[in-house]
């Protein structure tokens, strides 16, 4: 793995002591942190470190909602996948909008189509279905029919 | 006075582009068709800006629910008689968009369709053919 | 001064594609922008969860017309980023040539769709006609003209025959001199360089803020591309360069696109220069559980395939986010300040592609309505006013 990219690891391990580092392979990393930790270290990444933040994916699962936040180390290509679990029956989650804009529409879309409120979020509204659309559907999760 | 009507539409259809949720590549080779390969602008057809403006109606697309009402509105207004083509195997059938959510195609179930040309994308020799037999047509 | 709305679309033949901005301006200055999407949102994560691996890519392909190889080939790669599956070598040259082949077929389109809202319809007429060999070469080599289908898990479907590659060098000599001759009669005309200098500029900040890609922030002085920075394919064998502006207006997108074009017939010239032999696929059976994470440098940026498996045919989840979701939202810092017909450039300056953007899935407060021609003919008016400067 590139030099740089084991040393964000190193860091990041170091100031987030209860984050689990999964190793894929050479260029992707999974970790895993508890969720009131998402926006210190979207902070840390983005505004210290330098990463962009290519898109977020939210998942229906059975032990919850997974959002995995995907940033991209351009220097080294590799991804730095940063997993959150959020429980179903409080899908609740603070924004990391503040930080940055391009979060804004990534956020509002998990909201529609799955559900998850971002607390603190700017404009927290559907970005994509119609107006008409009822507005506790949910397409994406399991239950949906 | 139709027939006046109707042969200045067979002699030159100006054409309005309706999408509604298409991928963009029958948009793509509408407006290639207008190109120097195949230029249908020296048989009068011609791209214009505004529906009522509008001979013809080239649909592209699945219908999805946000421009249905919109798809529905171009159509009255556009002066009658009036035709539609539908371009493309999105607009004449939903394709593989059935099971989604969002789609809520295809175009006859709205408007009346008058010909449907096939194929992902048409070729603009096959969008060419299709508007001359939606002439013949008439 | 009172505030009044422009509302840019739903249906415009400026934009091929539906969607609705709500300009905001201020007598003759755009001060904010408003942008309302969802008009080509048909579902395609909805239904990627019930299509099996092969089908996937089929579907994949009908987001957008115009980067029709890169989420096909963005997906192939977070299945075997997944899987750890082996690509062959000679699969590899060859995704790389196709790839390369699209961005010169779409940056013409841009070309020649910019060239129609300045004004300029000979620019358009002969950037899509220079456009025809390119779409010949994909007839030839896979069957169609758009939608080509040459990715699939494990490999390519097709094969490049070693009678076709003197065909296509041919093309792309063509091809060449009239790049060249574009960049030459784009970067000499006063009028042109009048209307794009200085206008849309996206600082470097916000750049990145926004997140954009693609030429849209190589314009703007931030120097990412997935093929330097991540490579796949056979981009790490050959000789090329990334082309990065830093002023950030809409001539220096032109110029990023324009010079990419050169570099992109470079690659497919080494490419069929080093044209391994071998297998063109690696058969799969069954994809192993777990996650993977592709992308690819479409012709507007980043294109992010996200697949979760767990073993079965299909996918647990399937994510797609394509480079105009991010730069487009951009559009809000490069439109302000400017005039309406500026305004109308701008947004098409970014190259957006709602299709992509939505793949997932008319204002009236305004007193005034402009029609998509009285655009079209503002813009047109702008330019001949600028014309007319010089004759004098």
């Amino acid at each position: 793995m590139n030099e740089l990219a084991v040393k964000l690891q190193d860091e990041i391990l170091k100031k987030f002591p209860k984050a689990k580092i999964f190793k894929h392979n050479e260029r992707r990393l999974y970790i895993t942190v508890p969720k009131e930790q998402i926006y210190d270290i979207t902070y840390f990444l983005h505004k210290e470190k330098g990463l962009r933040l290519s898109i977020a994916t939210g998942i229906d699962t059975r032990e919850g909602f997974e959002i995995l936040y995907h940033f991209s180390q351009d220097k080294t290509g590799t991804f730095f996948t940063i997993k959150v679990l959020i429980p179903k029956d409080n899908p609740n989650v603070q924004s990391v909008a503040p930080i940055f804009k391009a979060a804004e529409w990534i956020e509002r879309e998990m909201y529609e189509l799955l559900g998850i409120n971002f607390i603190g979020h700017p404009n927290l509204k559907p970005l994509l279905t119609s107006d008409d659309w009822p507005p506790d559907k949910y397409p994406l999760r399991r239950d949906y029919e | 006075m139709k027939d006046i009507r109707l042969w200045g539409l067979k002699k030159s259809p100006w054409v309005f582009h309706v999408a509604a949720a298409s991928c963009n590549n029958c948009d793509i080779e509408i407006l290639a068709a207008l190109t120097p390969r195949f230029d249908v602008e020296r048989f009068g057809i011609l791209l214009v800006g505004s529906p009522r403006h509008a001979d013809a109606l080239l649909v592209t697309g699945v219908i999805n629910r946000k421009t249905l009402p919109r798809v529905i509105k171009v159509y009255e207004q556009t002066p009658k008689p009036c035709l539609v083509i539908g371009v493309g195997a999105c607009s004449c059938s939903t394709h593989m968009f059935e099971d989604s959510y969002n789609v809520v195609g295809p175009y006859d179930k709205y408007i009346p369709v008058d010909v449907y040309i096939p194929g992902c994308p048409p070729k603009p020799e096959a969008i060419i053919l299709g508007m001359v037999k939606a002439l013949q047509k008439l | 001064m009172s505030r009044r709305i422009v509302p840019i679309g739903p249906y415009h033949p400026l934009q091929e594609e539906p969607e609705f901005f709500k300009l905001i301006v201020e007598g003759e200055k755009v001060v904010d922008l408003e942008i309302n999407i969802g008009y080509n949102h048909r579902g395609h994560e909805f239904i990627a969860q019930k299509m099996t691996y092969e089908q996937i890519p089929y579907l994949v392909e009908r987001i957008c017309g115009i980067c029709s190889n890169s989420h096909p080939l963005a997906f192939v790669l977070a299945v075997e980023d997944a899987a750890a599956i082996e690509v062959p070598l000679r699969a590899q040259y060859i995704r790389t040539i196709i790839h390369e082949l699209e961005r010169v077929h779409s940056h013409f389109l841009w070309l020649g769709l910019a060239g129609h809202f300045i004004g300029y319809n000979t620019v358009w007429m002969w950037a899509w006609r220079y456009r025809e060999p390119v779409l010949d070469l994909f007839e030839m080599i896979t069957g169609n003209r758009n939608h080509y289908a040459m990715n699939k898990v494990g490999g390519v479907r097709r094969d490049i025959l070693p009678e076709q590659v003197p065909l296509i060098e041919k093309a792309l000599d063509e091809i060449e001199t009239k790049t060249h001759m574009f960049t030459k009669a784009i970067l000499d005309d006063p009028v042109i360089l009048a209307r794009l200098e200085n206008v849309g500029v996206l600082p470097k900040e916000a750049a990145i803020s926004y997140g954009v890609v693609g030429p849209t922030a190589r314009a703007s002085g931030v120097a990412i591309d997935v093929r330097k920075d991540d490579p796949h394919c056979a981009y790490d064998r050959i000789d090329w360069n990334i082309i990065v502006f830093k002023e950030g207006d809409i001539l220096a997108k032109t110029k990023v696109r324009l010079l990419e074009c050169l570099e992109s017939l470079k690659i497919i010239r080494q490419c069929l220069k080093q044209l391994p032999e071998g297998p063109i696929e690696n058969r799969v059976d069954e994809i192993a559980p777990g996650e993977g994470i592709g992308r690819a440098e479409a012709p507007r940026g980043e294109v992010f395939h996200y697949v979760r498996s767990d073993g079965r045919n299909s996918p647990v989840r399937h994510k797609i986010r394509a480079p105009s979701y991010m730069n487009i939202v951009s559009n809000e810092v490069a439109v302000k300040g400017y005039s309406i017909p500026d305004a109308a450039l701008c947004l098409a300056a970014v190259d957006p592609c709602y299709c992509c953007t939505e793949r997932m899935v008319a204002i009236e407060s305004g007193k005034v309505r402009y029609t998509g021609k009285e655009l079209i003919e503002l813009s047109i008016k702008k330019t001949e006013q600028i014309q007319a400067r010089y004759r004098k």
